[in-house]
């Protein structure tokens, strides 16, 4: 750290010579106990793969079930138990956690060219926290599961046979675990900036993740008292939400929702950062309007809070409720249309290389727009009373969380890679991969927003004849989406073996993470920065020897060299 | 920004991702308090069902309050102020590395936290001996004579909607634990207008409206009668219960980070004047406490 201390390797200053973070310890406990931010991202991404993985199966069982009407392969109430087990195994195991704590736990830290992030033992008790909460979804996975749909609405909850205490107990450990992610980040981002990184100098993927981390410190608290409730009413019979005990159940709604719809942010926030990110670098141009995707993060992290009753249009919230809600919900299209056309402007007379990551951006745009735009369909009271429940609700809401939070997912995940393992994958099979998910998503919910405005209600076993054919394409859709995925597991699992080795920067990018070897060493940094701005790509030049981009002049970041140790 | 803490090398309290001791303690110090925010948001959901529950059904706390016993809710409210003092003390001690006096302000205060877990033992069992328990267990009983007293209702009772069909009460009403004389005979007022439905209240009916035509307002009580049991008194006690149970359990988490304060100070953290760990663990407790005092406010002191 200090500038006169000689690296503590006796080895050459210079990160390339210095042992990667991947070999820094061997065993499985050097991992499970580690502090270093990096591993705990890479443990955070398997752990959170397998979920989407787990999630996916459930999907596919769902959708097979709907091939015809009637009983395909499975009985109604286990049915019952498939979709709510996708939703709860998808959103609280997967997808709240996904881009913060895997991609953001390794990049955060050397985004800001720091060592790791503020609080190093608080993080592995948030992975620790996710590894529990997840023993206890799987519990209740294996002694009964759960049928109540992944919002546990009251009073059926409190009613139902299943395992609903051991579910929610997890979800309360795992909300947990994302407190203590978000927790971290505040800190990090307020305490260990470097030199000359003001908060307007900041990376947009650190916007991201720092709105996103208010969010999940100020919200996640409330999910958590709701689901303690939950838990005591089902086991002690407390009757706040027991309208035979006195209680009230619409309540369990409102606190519920108080927490759930900001969630929806946390999970888009972070992978609009991403995609600020990615649509800078693959269009080779300056980011378009800085400053206002930055505050518009900040923005939808506090109209977030302002929402939640439209989710209750038609749970007798009185009609001047209805319509304020309705008001502010409208309001939270502003900040995002202005990331939007921000990113189109990025990318207007810029020289876009379609690379994978950039696929995934395009992909994202597309998709979010849709998903955006039929969210104001639902936010408006009239439309909403004929779509309320119904699958227009349900393509909704995965062009949103998959086109959109999943999509950029993907990007950050190509885009980093080559960061956190060192190799690169196969460009071919990679743009593959990203049309066929494109395709096959459509595919499996273009169709529901379709049988939605048909009046096709969401969560039911059966359908009538008229929608055979687009429950059938529909299917066949999520099978596409399926082998998609797979082509995608395979090259990057084979990128790991037999990858060619990745340059320190292969894409051209000027955030601090690309000035540190592939896979970073354990101290992430041999030097001190003195950050300059981010998206400056202009200060970096393609070299052909090393295939990938160095700075022109590489001291014009540095503000000490040395400290490697 | 690094060459300046050249000294903070060697000190082996700094992380080594850290500049300087400052930057640490200042990371440790945001944390803590980000961590309270979301303590307080905690309880912040059920102070909503509080206020909620209390919005649309008062008569049910005025009814409730009666059966907590305010000089033993205030013997702890004093206590925990106390034990904040101690607490913040111990906090100056550490910085002047007074160590001696550091533990035992440590213990006198983990001594408060059990002196206020004993008080509320008391309180609990004597619901529990009742019945007087959140509503699915609620079952209010009477198993010894002494166990009964005359509630005195101080002042006049304001709530339109309290229920007042029963005139005679043959059986005794539950009460809090005490003594009682013998049982007890209601007498209240009925006026036979109809209720006149408030503009104000909700559209939906609360639970405790009497029947129509019984119900009206109540002029004026006296003072030496029991107040009826309104419709869902037993939300109250779910109420009680949570809020309690769950300040209860921060009492114990209190407990446990002092009793790691301990160990860090035999371990020697604390003789370089290295007082953050104490610090965090005050800011904890002071929480604890506020939370404490409006409980008090809220449940014991509202009749």
């Amino acid at each position: 750290m200090a500038v006169d201390n000689p690296s503590h390797d006796g080895a050459a200053v210079g990160t390339q010579n210095q042992e990667s973070y991947l070999t820094h310890g061997k065993g499985i406990l050097s991992w499970l106990f580690t502090l270093d931010h990096k591993r705990i991202g890479v443990m955070y991404l398997v752990a959170i793969t397998s979920s989407f993985f787990l999630g996916g199966v459930f999907a596919l069982l769902v959708r097979t079930e709907l091939l015809t009407s009637g009983p395909t392969i499975m009985t109604a109430d286990s049915y019952n138990k498939m979709f709510t087990l996708h939703g709860a195994v998808m959103i609280f195991l997967f997808i709240i956690p996904g881009i913060p704590a895997a991609i953001g736990n390794f990049v955060l830290p050397l985004m800001l060219g720091a060592k790791d992030v503020a609080l190093p033992r608080l993080n592995l008790t948030s992975f620790w926290f996710w590894m529990v909460g997840a023993v206890f979804a799987v519990v209740s996975i294996i002694v009964g599961a759960v049928d109540t749909g992944w919002t546990f609405y009251t009073p059926y909850s409190t009613t139902t046979g299943t395992a609903v205490i051991s579910m929610t107990l997890g979800v309360f450990i795992l909300g947990f675990s994302s407190i203590f992610t978000g927790l971290n980040f505040i800190v990090t981002i307020h305490k260990m900036r470097p030199e000359g990184m003001t908060w307007f100098k900041m990376p947009l993927f650190l916007w991201g993740l720092y709105s996103t981390a208010i969010i999940q410190v100020l919200a996640t608290p409330i999910l958590g008292i709701t689901l303690l409730l939950l838990v005591a009413e089902r086991a002690l019979g407390v009757g706040i939400f027991d309208p035979t005990l006195g209680g009230d159940p619409v309540l369990f709604q409102h606190f519920f929702w108080f927490y759930s719809h900001p969630a929806v942010y946390i999970m888009i926030l972070p992978a609009m950062g991403i995609i600020s990110e990615l649509v800078s670098v693959f269009s080779g141009k300056h980011i378009f309007g800085y400053r206002f995707i930055a505050w518009s993060s900040i923005a939808i992290a506090m109209f977030s809070f302002l929402v939640w009753g439209h989710h209750m249009f038609t749970s007798g919230q009185s009609g001047i409720t209805n319509m304020i809600f309705s008001a502010l919900t409208f309001s939270v299209a502003i900040p995002s249309a202005v990331k939007v056309f921000n990113w189109l402007a990025t990318m207007y007379k810029g020289s876009i290389r379609l690379a994978t990551p950039m696929l995934y951006v395009l992909s994202f745009l597309f998709l979010f727009a849709i998903g955006g735009l039929t969210g104001l369909f639902l936010g408006a009271l009239s439309t909403d009373i004929h779509l309320h429940d119904t699958y227009f609700v349900v393509a909704h809401f995965h062009y949103v969380m998959f086109g959109g939070t999943v999509i950029a997912f993907l990007g950050g995940l190509h885009y980093w890679w080559p960061k956190m393992f060192g190799k690169m994958y196969s460009e071919r099979w990679g743009q593959i991969s990203a049309l066929l998910v494109f395709v096959g998503f459509n595919l499996t919910f273009f169709t529901q927003f379709v049988m939605g405005s048909h009046g096709m209600p969401r969560r039911y076993y059966n359908y009538v004849e008229e929608f055979t054919t687009l429950h059938q394409a529909s299917t066949i859709g999520s099978y596409v989406l399926a082998l998609g995925f797979f082509i995608m597991a395979g090259y990057l699992i084979h990128s790991l073996f037999r990858g060619k080795p990745a340059p320190d920067n292969p894409w051209g990018s000027a955030t601090l993470e690309w000035e540190t070897s592939s896979p970073p060493p354990y101290y992430n940094f041999d030097r001190d920065f003195n950050a300059g701005d981010p998206y400056d790509l202009k200060s970096l030049q393609y070299d052909p020897a090393t295939q990938g981009w160095v700075r022109k002049d590489p001291q014009s970041i540095v503000l000490a060299e040395g400290g490697a140790h | 920004m690094a060459a300046q803490h050249h000294d903070d090398d060697h000190d082996p309290n700094l992380a080594h991702h850290f500049e300087s001791t400052e930057q640490q303690r200042q990371s440790a110090k945001l944390g803590m308090w980000l961590f309270l925010a979301t303590e307080i948001l905690f309880f912040g959901g059920l102070f909503v069902a509080y206020t909620v529950y209390r919005g649309n059904h008062p008569e049910v706390f005025v009814f409730g309050a009666h059966f907590l016993d305010t000089a033993l809710g205030a013997l702890n409210t004093v206590v925990l102020i106390f034990s904040s003092f101690t607490i913040a003390w111990a906090v100056r001690a550490a910085q002047l590395k007074q160590i001696k006096l550091l533990k035992w302000l440590i213990i006198a205060t983990m001594l408060c936290a059990f002196a206020f877990l004993g008080v509320k033992y008391v309180e609990y069992s004597a619901k529990w001996k009742h019945g007087l328990l959140w509503a699915g267990a609620y079952d209010p009983h009477v198993e010894h004579e002494e166990a009964f007293e005359t509630i005195e209702v101080e002042g006049e009772l304001h709530t339109p909607e309290a229920d007042v069909e029963i005139i005679e009460i043959e059986e005794i009403q539950p009460v809090a634990e005490g003594e009682i004389v013998e049982p007890v005979v209601a007498e209240v007022e009925i006026d036979p207008a109809p209720v006149v439905a408030d503009p104000d209240s909700s559209t939906i009916a609360p639970a405790a409206r009497g029947p129509e035509g019984l119900a009206g307002p109540v002029e004026e009580a006296d003072h030496d009668l029991v107040p009826v049991e309104p419709l869902n008194a037993r939300v109250f006690f779910s109420i009680y219960f949570m809020m309690t149970g769950l300040h209860g359990i921060h009492v114990l988490g209190g407990i446990a980070a002092m009793l790691w304060l301990l160990k860090c100070l035999r371990r020697g953290d604390f003789d370089g004047g290295h007082f953050t760990k104490v610090d965090m663990v005050a800011l904890y407790w002071h929480v604890v406490d506020i939370i404490w005092i409006y409980l008090f406010l809220l449940l014991y002191l509202i009749d």
